[in-house]
């Protein structure tokens, strides 16, 4: 096998949180090495317009994503049940290339509140031990919101996040959201501006007595320098955010925040069609020595390196560290071991309201995140649980993400599903709609879990990760209750009719059905060795010169999109390494 | 009759031999007197040191060598970049210390005729394409750091130079004596002249020397040559056609000069690539990149007060926003011919009121490129699209696409007449022949770049 120079730090995979750690260390001087499986790709030319916005290619047929004749993953509700490899997108999106999934998202940027990264010992403190059902494996971050604050901060200044501020280090902002954790300083742009259904919406929460609030979003809503000196674009409301990439420089993205400076850094070196298939380990299993990866050719090369940061999208995270033999694997019959533990993705509801003609909704004035309006009184626990007998919730969201023709055009209830009959109220009704939509969590259990797949094999011969996972009681209630409240809200908004897509209890976790395509868990963070595979700074319990990036570190999902999470345990990690791992090398908490 | 044509026969041959006889005399007075100019055997007046090469490499920045002299992909300053001039295609050559095919063997008499002087080593002249007519304002200080940091600093690379494409006759060299005879200046030290502002000063000597601004921003003559070198020419940087662009006037004309430009704005543009609401595009892309995004504060203000001291040239004419097309715009009024494309083509990052976004996507009311009466620029870049280059205090590469493929002869007319017509710009219309020839002009140049 070829061995190369041997690097201080290796990046496995450069999309959003492998360009922040790169940055972060690259700037410390540090000779930083980014091994992408994929191609490298920027805005220009690969995202240019006009042919940006062609939803066949890209929304479709999944331009931007992994091809998944050569690797996915295998699916099976429980344990016992054979799995069957994801052959079509539908649930989740798996990312490839540079820029990972932070080209092709959405753009929607949350904040978690304070109590989800609590949750176990907050519920338990406020409705007792009692509250948490059997089999359900909740566990708290060992990092506070205080502590996470000025990271979630970082990730937000570094997008030129738009969005209104709810509560300014404690002081409540009138039309912000009352229920976030505080916040040190502003969005560093204001909100974009909301759509005419966004409006509507509003109108109807505050008549319910809620707090409707601007969705915050990774679109800067004004031209932008970000820290890094990068510039970015404002946002038009052109609709095409989610599985493309953003034209108009807006969207936050590895591409429109970092890479550009990034790249200026004679230490970094990106290096593309180079896929990690292994961390090799030395004889006492304690240390990285670097990773093994194959490239374009199909050679084998050993890349030594000081320090290993596992930065892929999640479940190649998971599958990485098994692959590896790194921690140990979870065991859902004793419930030991800590990789692939706690898988979690999240449930929504989602109503479509129609209105008369008089209500022209103009929906290719969107976007993917922002312009529309939200409430958060039904999320993680800004509500009584007590009587009601679930965990979590989600947010209750009114507006539009777009008009695309083909997978955003709806048609009342009762409407057949082809002919003139359709073709004549996709025409009517096309100006007239919106959408409704509650965004919920998904607590971890026993029984949700990733390990390798017995039968299925990648396109290297590596077997695929097998993902074991169905809904539970909790989350059936959950979205019971959120998505009543969300109705009530739709029913205010006086449409003419309105249609929703509820999972009711006996509905199994169906991977056809797109949803908010969050798959989190695998290898989580926590504070006990016996019971998370990273500490706080993301550092594996097992090797100490080895950190895991990503939403593989999330201990159950949030009600909120993961991304802003995601990115601040990413600079938290960084901060560390820069602050404290590099002057000692080792494990930054004894277990 | 037959002693006429005989009478008629002798003529010509007394003519012929005439002609050949003063060719001959034309062509020896180049071998004999070529290679009169400087001292070949002159010799650095100093030792190199570091901070001397440190200097030569800075001073490089400024004449921006490697703009031509680095190809793409290739070794720093070894050559081998195209220039294509009238006649055909030259190669720019080795300038690293390689002994063999650079000019490791120079001595600082060679190198200072090459370069302010247009003279080779065997007492032959330069193509114009280097621009010695602009070197020769280069003072004996910064001449000798450039030699030095051409010795010391810059790693020999083993690169033979490329003879040109130019076929013969036209191939011949010693013609170009006479071109440097009649348009080059002498080299002559600068004088300060007592009472004069020393700012503007040191920025006429980049702008006019090491910079050659002119070399694309003046307009030429029938020789091809600049129509002047300095201020005391009305044509001096008044924009001149490179490459099919028009390399932009850089008076002080509000309309399609730098008039409404600041002194901030010119340091900034030549840092960054953009201004509020400007982007660099074309030939200049490279300068900013190679050359002044190199250059210290205080070089790049001495440049900008240098060009805000350039008189318009013609009648004084201000620009004044006109609301009526925007408005139009907002309400759906498509009417005005090209509108439609321009909103479906143009309108995403230049807007419906033609103001763009600052710093981000420029405006095209009142840009000067866009009221410029020579429309080149504007159709070279709808057909081509453009990139504002990553540069270190502005990382951001925001990039225009290509439209050539979208839009036809007739569309891109029209929608850079609406662009010249609207928002209170007025410049004249555009027909589909001058797209048509633009586009020819453009593939013709891309088939001679192919390898």
């Amino acid at each position: 096998m070829h061995k190369m120079k041997s690097v201080d730090v290796v990046v496995i995979g450069l999309g959003w949180t492998g360009s922040i750690i790169a940055m972060e260390l690259a700037k410390e001087g540090l000779k930083v090495l980014a091994l992408e499986r994929g191609h490298n790709r920027d805005t220009s030319p690969d995202f240019s317009y006009p042919k940006a916005v062609d939803e066949l290619k890209y929304a479709v047929r999944g331009e931007l994503f992994r091809r998944l004749p050569l690797d996915t993953v295998t699916i099976r509700h429980k344990s016992g049940d054979t799995a069957l490899p994801y052959r079509q997108y539908g649930a989740f999106l798996l990312p490839d290339n540079v820029g990972g999934a932070g080209v092709h998202w959405n753009g929607q940027l949350y904040r978690p509140s304070p109590e989800d990264l609590k949750l176990r010992s907050h519920i338990v403190q406020r409705y007792g031990a009692k509250f948490v059902p059997e089999g359900m494996t909740i566990q708290d971050y060992d990092v506070t919101y205080d502590e996470l604050e000025p990271f979630l901060d970082r990730f937000e200044y570094l997008n030129g996040a738009s969005g209104q501020a709810g509560n300014l280090n404690g002081k409540m902002i009138p039309g912000g959201n009352p229920f976030e954790g505080a916040r040190a300083r502003a969005y560093p742009t204001p909100p974009v501006a909301d759509t005419l259904p966004a409006q509507l919406f509003a109108k109807a929460a505050r008549e319910l007595g809620y707090h409707p609030f601007p969705q915050p979003c990774a679109n800067s809503s004004r031209p932008y320098t970000n820290p890094y000196n990068v510039r970015l674009g404002p946002c038009n409301l052109c609709g095409f955010c989610e599985r493309f990439g953003c034209f108009l420089y807006s969207k936050g993205s590895p591409q429109t925040t970092i890479l550009p400076a990034l790249y200026q850094l004679p230490n970094f070196e990106l290096r593309t069609q180079s896929h990690v298939v292994k961390i090799n380990l030395d004889s006492t299993k304690r240390r990285a020595t670097g990773v093994t990866y194959v490239d374009a050719s199909g050679a084998e090369i050993f890349q030594p390196a000081d320090l290993v940061i596992l930065a892929s999208f999640q479940v190649n995270n998971v599958r990485a560290m098994l692959l590896s033999g790194i921690g140990e694997p979870y065991d859902p019959v004793t419930g030991k071991g800590v990789i692939g533990k706690n898988y979690a993705y999240q449930m929504m509801s989602a109503t479509t309201v129609f209105f008369d003609k008089d209500v022209v909704t103009n929906p290719f004035i969107a976007a993917g995140a922002g312009g529309s309006q939200l409430i958060d009184e039904f999320n993680s626990d800004h509500f009584d649980h007590g009587p009601l007998g679930f965990i979590g919730g989600g947010y209750i969201i009114g507006g539009q993400t777009g008009g695309r023709p083909i997978q955003q055009l709806a048609v009342p209830p009762g409407t057949p599903h082809w002919g003139a009959a359709w073709k004549r109220a996709a025409k009517e009704n096309y100006l007239h709609t919106t959408n409704v939509v509650t965004h919920g969590s998904v607590m971890s259990y026993r029984d949700a879990y990733m390990d390798l797949d017995p039968t299925y094999r990648d396109s290297l011969g590596l077997p695929l990760l097998r993902m074991t996972f169905d809904w539970h009681d909790n989350e059936y209630k959950m979205t019971r209750y959120i998505t009543d409240r969300a109705l009530e809200i739709a029913a205010k908004m006086k449409p003419k009719a309105h249609s929703t897509l509820i999972r009711q209890p006996g509905d199994h976790f169906n991977v056809r059905q797109y949803q908010t395509t969050h798959t989190t868990g695998g290898v989580i963070t926590g504070a006990d060795p016996k019971t998370s595979a990273l500490n706080r700074y993301l550092q594996s319990w097992d090797v100490s010169n080895l950190f895991v990036t990503g939403a593989s570190a999330f201990p159950q999902n949030i009600g909120y999109n993961p991304t802003g999470l995601v990115g601040a345990l990413a600079y938290y990690a960084a901060h560390a390494i820069k602050t404290q791992y590099l002057k000692h090398p080792g494990p930054l908490v004894q277990a | 009759m037959i002693g006429k044509m005989r009478s008629f026969g002798t003529v010509a041959i007394i003519v012929a031999a005439g002609g050949i006889g003063c060719l001959a005399i034309a062509y020896l007075a180049t071998v004999i007197f070529g290679g009169i100019g400087g001292d070949q055997a002159a010799k650095l007046s100093q030792p190199i040191d570091q901070k001397l090469v440190e200097r030569g490499a800075y001073v490089a920045f400024e004449g921006d060598c490697s703009a031509c002299h680095t190809a793409p992909g290739g070794k720093p300053f070894a050559g081998g970049l195209s220039l294509a001039t009238p006649i055909g295609v030259i190669y720019s050559t080795n300038i690293t210390p390689d002994a063999k095919s650079g000019i490791g063997n120079y001595t600082y008499g060679d190198f200072e005729r090459a370069v302010r002087r247009g003279i080779t080593r065997q007492g032959r002249s330069l193509y114009p394409a280097m621009p010695y007519p602009s070197y020769a304002r280069i003072s004996e200080r910064d001449m000798q750091a450039l030699y030095a940091f051409f010795m010391r600093g810059v790693k020999p690379a083993r690169r033979a130079d490329r003879p040109s494409d130019i076929l013969w006759p036209l191939s011949m060299r010693w013609p170009l004596t006479y071109w440097r005879w009649l348009y080059a200046p002498p080299v002559q030290p600068a004088v300060a002249v007592a009472g004069s502002d020393p700012i503007a000063e040191r920025g006429a000597y980049l702008v006019e020397g090491l910079g050659h601004c002119g070399t694309c921003h003046t307009p030429r003559g029938i020789g091809l040559e600049e129509k002047g070198l300095t201020p005391k020419s009305a044509s001096y940087l008044a924009g001149g056609d490179v490459d099919h662009y028009l390399a932009s006037d850089l008076r002080g004309n509000s309309w399609s000069g730098l008039g409404t430009w600041s002194e901030a704005d010119i340091v900034r543009f030549l840092k960054t690539g953009f201004t509020q609401n400007s982007a660099v595009f074309g030939g200049m892309v490279d300068v900013v990149v190679h050359s002044t995004q190199n250059m210290t504060d205080s070089d790049l203000k001495a440049i900008a007060h240098f060009l805000k001291t350039l008189p318009h040239s013609g009648p004084e004419r201000k620009f004044t926003y006109e609301p009526v097309v925007a408005m139009a715009l907002y309400h759906g009024d498509v009417s005005k011919t090209g509108a439609l494309d321009y909103l479906n083509n143009c309108s995403a990052c230049h807007r419906s009121s033609g103001k763009g976004y600052p710093n981000t996507f420029p405006s095209l009311a009142g840009n000067p490129v866009v009221n410029a009466a020579d429309p080149s620029s504007l159709i070279h870049i709808v057909l081509t699209g453009g990139s504002i280059p990553s540069t270190r205090t502005a990382p951001t590469h925001f990039a225009m696409p290509a439209f050539s493929a979208r839009l036809t002869d007739q569309q891109v007319a029209n929608v850079v007449t609406f662009i010249r017509s609207s928002w209170g710009n007025h410049a004249p219309g555009v027909e589909a022949a001058q797209v048509a020839k633009m586009r020819a002009a453009l593939a013709t140049r891309k088939l001679a770049r192919a390898p």
